[in-house]
């Protein structure tokens, strides 16, 4: 047996949702590596 | 609980978005990648009773805490390998949640082991626990999402593989800002970190777990006919991990695989010291510089595993082979014209096509073997991780000792070495060239 009963269409929200989840701390480990590399341009 | 966990109730109903199924490989693939970012703690684990300063004979040593990594790496190669036909039978929501009590369970357990001073048991914590966790992580998602993307395997995978090679970029600051924030004038503040990273890890880990789903039998995406006449690798048929590991195909994967990690790993390993003794910039530009190529080794996980789907996977593979040849035998030379930037782009060349062979093996293994048990034989081929893991940074650090106990200036220290390298890779071209569609005989007859 499935988990969701009713036959419906996944929602953009949570899709949204999903993505913000993983993609913001990436999005803050990739700013804070790229800080980092400045040193090699300064 | 059980049946919260078991395949059949994560089916997914018709409308369920396959874009859904990418984040859950995320969150568990950025959690895992913090083992790439394990470093930070190296210096910490070894000042936990002089606190400001290691105290000899009582703190660890450098070299001691550096096998931590080690061990972890052997164990997500052996775990991968072991439980990946039980991950296929089981699907993929108990593989995370495992993976996640492992990796989460890891850093709690080496806590401990901080708190009593007892290396064997961080060793078991972070090394064993979590290193099992990372294997199991790693090879969790990857069959999944190869069936929801038949159109874009390589594109798929690349995204969550990508993840691992991004799990560095959020752990080292996490660690280091937790690190602070715990730290006091008599303690590290390792024992608090480690626990938090534990419970952290372990919540979003879980994440992934609930969100991911299974396609259901059969199922194919909206208005996606798959094509007539498959390119000649790829095959229509399936292959079981137990057959697979019969057959020539997989040993020259291995090898492929073996090969292109263990040039890559040898330079990420030595990045540091060598962009310092070859073209001399400071130890705070080399920081930046590990920080940088660590940015081409994920996005080159995306990029040419994405690319693999149109130019197919062993053009990929000859390309990172045959390109990577020419700019690891290019680097002697920038260092020689003593070319910052020159430099850091041949690296940062080198860099994607490391990342980028990572991401492109699953996608390999299914054009070879279909998608059935896809994630046991990844499993079984990251073994050659494991064994890489140790003969790329052998190697480098072998020839570098060489070179200079020879009287080779320190700035050349590294040029046979490249050379070496690039002959490495010429190898794995030979490999790659050799793969072709497996034998009929290895076909799997039965019903799944």
């Amino acid at each position: 047996m499935s988990e969701n009963t009713e036959q419906k269409k996944s929602s953009a929200a949570a899709i949204a949702f999903a993505w913000l989840f993983v993609g913001l701390p990436l999005l803050w480990g990739v700013s804070q590596t790229v800080q980092k590399s400045m040193a090699l341009f300064k | 609980m059980a049946s919260f966990l078991d395949r059949e109730r994560i089916v997914a109903q018709p409308g369920h978005s396959r874009w859904l199924v990418p984040p859950a490989a995320l969150a568990i693939h950025l959690c895992i990648g913090q083992a790439y970012g394990f470093s930070v703690f190296n210096l910490p684990l070894t000042k936990l009773i002089g606190i400001t300063a290691s105290k000899p004979g009582e703190d660890w040593q450098l070299t001691t805490i550096t096998y931590i990594f080690s061990v972890a790496i052997v164990f997500l190669g052996l775990s991968a390998a072991l439980f990946g036909a039980w991950l296929e039978r089981v699907g993929p929501r108990k593989a995370m949640f495992a993976a996640a009590c492992c990796f989460g369970g890891g850093f709690v357990v080496s806590a401990i082991g901080v708190k009593l001073h007892s290396f064997p048991v961080l060793v078991a914590g972070y090394g064993v626990l979590g290193g099992i966790g990372l294997g199991l992580g790693y090879i969790s998602p990857v069959s999944t999402l190869i069936k929801w993307f038949p159109d874009r395997p390589g594109m798929a995978t690349g995204m969550a593989i990508m993840g691992f090679g991004g799990g560095a970029m959020i752990g080292s600051p996490l660690g280091v800002n937790l690190m602070k924030t715990f730290a006091t004038p008599t303690g590290t503040g390792v024992f608090e970190t480690f626990v938090a990273m534990g419970v952290i890890y372990f919540a979003f880990m879980l994440f992934g777990a609930i969100v991911v789903r299974v396609p259901p039998d059969g199922w194919k995406p909206e208005g996606f006919v798959p094509p007539a006449t498959p390119q000649k690798l790829v095959t229509t048929a399936q292959v079981s991990a137990s057959s697979a590991i019969r057959t020539p195909q997989f040993y020259l994967l291995w090898a492929v695989l073996f090969l292109n990690v263990s040039a890559g790993i040898g330079v990420l390993q030595t990045a540091s010291p060598m962009i310092q003794q070859t073209v001399g910039v400071s130890a705070a530009a080399a920081a930046g510089f590990v920080g940088l190529i660590s940015l081409f080794n994920m996005g080159g996980r995306f990029f040419w595993s994405s690319l693999s789907d149109k130019i197919g996977r062993k053009n990929t593979y000859a390309i990172y082979f045959l390109l990577g040849a020419a700019v690891y035998a290019l680097v002697p030379t920038a260092a020689g014209m003593k070319s910052v930037p020159l430099f850091v782009t041949l690296v940062c060349v080198i860099m994607t096509m490391y990342g980028g062979g990572f991401a492109t093996i699953p996608a390999y293994l299914r054009d070879l073997f279909g998608t059935m048990q896809v994630g046991a034989i990844h499993g079984r081929l990251l073994t050659a991780w494991s064994a890489a893991g140790v003969a790329g940074p052998l190697l480098i650090n072998f020839m570098r000792d060489q070179q200079t106990k020879s009287g080779v200036p320190l700035e050349q220290a590294y040029n046979v070495t490249m050379y070496i390298l690039a002959g490495v890779l010429i190898v794995g071209f030979v490999c790659n060239a050799l793969v072709k569609p497996v034998d009929a005989k290895f076909h799997f007859q039965g019903t799944k």
